[in-house]
């Protein structure tokens, strides 16, 4: 009982209590946190990843501002029910370049982490108008000021420049050509072949309906047409991202 | 700090502390929490050794079950496809009309759709296949493309104008008013006698008019009747069923600036097996030719 009995100086002497309470803290932070830091197997490695492009991120951060992880998940859980739903299981790489990630904790309305390509620009136009035109049962709220609101891109840099400083590898020829890609990637007549070597398989042309406008919409439905899509599963080999190597 | 002494009444022993002389009574904890409190520490322990969970320095300890939520996964996928893996295997070999004329390979195929078709279809097409404004109705003997059961799994395979899928079916209403090919009068009486095709209201003095410009520049997709012609997609003119809206301002709009819809391939995504599955649903709504 004699280290019980000194229990009491603890009690009694606050500068102590904070000190080893910052002790005790640690330890668990040091054996729960830091080994994902260098433990190969917290991210995988796949093959596809890439930085999101001007425009994705712009719809990104529409995404944060219209609150969409409120009700939708971005995590496909290794259940046969949600892969059977929503496809191949989400990777922790997929959300890589995420700041903040956005896998959400509530699913009112689907997840959509593997939503893109699965419907066609003018549905999303048209669901974000008027949702429940095409779902009757939805109760998501109308998004129709979207396609209202022009998008604004003069800060676009800095945008690329914060994710830069998180780590996210945009280089500099990303970075100087950011004010013409978020243009391009929604213009139907641009000529996008430089802006999808630098982001391979992004969605380009009018997403919006009306090409003659770069819109909130454009960004947001642009973001998600990408979303689930960039890596490819048919080349990953059975089993490979579950090994300790 | 002051003195431990006992309570007269209770016979317990108190801390030994005062706060503003105020005392504690030293009672022992309740014995069922404290059991309940060590029996959670062993099982802590326990479940530590049995499931994967210290971190090391190049991975961790795998625990004597090994567990893994993604090996569990698979596993229950393995046993579901080996389950079925016969019928699988034959749907995945059979062409989808041989399935079609297998009744007992038909019934699970199609309860496969239809289940599948609720999941990735019913968000444009509609929970009952009937479709909406700009959505083609499954369940009618109205088709864009073809609904023979050869045509409806193409569709479902590549899609339509989807340009990530080579194979797609693809084609574009030239845009008769917005690139000035035709003018104001001509749109207007073509539209005219679109509307008089299937008997909607209409002008007759504009009929010789629209019929001739509609020979010219229409006929060569839509038919000489406006009956359409499924290897381009082009929609008959001449029924009662339309894709958007069968008002004089809807026809005219379509003519000058013409939508076009778009539906993904589902190939990549769903596999072979599922877009038969779903061609047979499909076909079997009604429609099917």
């Amino acid at each position: 009982m004699s280290i019980l009995d000194k229990h009491h100086r603890l009690e009694t002497n606050a500068t102590l209590l904070l000190i080893l309470s910052f002790l005790v803290i640690s330890i668990g932070g040091i054996v729960e946190i830091v080994p994902l830091f260098y433990l190969q197997n917290t991210i995988e490695r796949v093959e596809g990843m890439r930085p999101y492009s001007p425009l994705e991120l712009k719809g990104r951060a529409i995404y944060q501002r219209e609150g969409c992880y409120v009700c939708h998940s971005q995590m496909i859980r290794p259940f046969r029910d949600e892969v059977e739903r929503y496809g191949h299981y989400s990777l922790a790489a997929e959300s890589m370049y995420d700041h903040p990630f956005q896998w959400g904790s509530k699913r009112t309305g689907p997840d959509l982490a593997r939503i893109g390509g699965r419907y066609s620009n003018k549905w999303h136009v048209q669901h974000l108008t008027d949702p429940r035109s095409v779902v009757p049962e939805s109760i998501m709220p109308s998004y129709k000021f979207l396609a209202k609101n022009k998008l604004y891109i003069s800060d676009i840099t800095s945008h690329l420049k914060a994710n830069q400083l998180l780590g996210v590898p945009y280089n500099q020829e990303m970075m100087e050509k950011a004010f013409a890609d978020v243009q391009s990637q929604a213009d139907p007549n641009a000529d996008t072949t430089e802006l999808l070597e630098r982001y391979p398989r992004a969605k380009t042309g009018d997403f919006d309906g009306n090409p003659t406008r770069l819109t909130e919409m454009d960004a947001l439905i642009a973001y998600l047409q990408m979303l689930g899509t960039l890596v490819d599963f048919s080349t990953l080999e059975q089993g490979q991202n579950i090994s300790l190597e | 700090m002051s003195k431990k002494e006992s309570d007269l009444v209770q016979k317990v022993e108190t801390t030994g502390y005062e706060w503003d002389g105020i005392k504690e009574l030293n009672n022992p904890l309740p014995r069922w929490w404290l059991y309940v409190f060590y029996s959670t520490i062993i099982f802590a322990v326990c479940y530590a050794i049995y499931y994967p969970s210290i971190p090391l320095i190049k991975g961790y300890t795998e625990g004597f079950s090994g567990y893994s939520s993604r090996e569990e996964l698979e596993h229950e996928m393995a046993e579901v496809q080996s389950s079925h893996a016969t019928i699988l295997e034959l749907i995945k070999t059979m062409d989808v009309s041989d399935i079609q004329s297998d009744p007992k390979l038909a019934r699970f195929a199609t309860a496969g759709g239809a289940s599948n078709f609720k999941v990735y279809c019913s968000q444009c097409h509609g929970s009952g296949a009937q479709g909406g404004v700009g959505y083609p109705n499954l369940s009618d003997d109205d088709w864009l493309w073809g609904g023979s059961i050869k045509q409806i799994e193409t569709t479902i395979r590549h899609g339509i104008r989807y340009e990530a899928d080579e194979d797609t079916r693809f084609s574009e209403m030239p845009a008769f008013g917005r690139d000035q090919i035709l003018s104001k009068e001509q749109i207007i009486a073509v539209a005219n006698y679109v509307s008089s095709l299937s008997g909607l209201e209409h002008e007759d003095s504009l009929i010789d008019l629209g019929a001739m410009v509609f020979a010219e520049n229409c006929s060569g997709c839509h038919g000489d009747d406006g009956q359409g012609i499924n290897e381009v997609g082009a929609p008959n003119l001449a029924d009662t069923l339309w894709l958007y809206d069968n008002s004089k301002k809807a026809i005219i709009s379509q003519i000058i600036n013409p939508q076009h819809g778009v539906m993904p391939a589902w190939d990549d995504r769903l596999g072979d097996i599922i877009v038969k599955e779903l061609a047979l649903y499909v076909h079997g709504l009604g429609g099917g030719e």
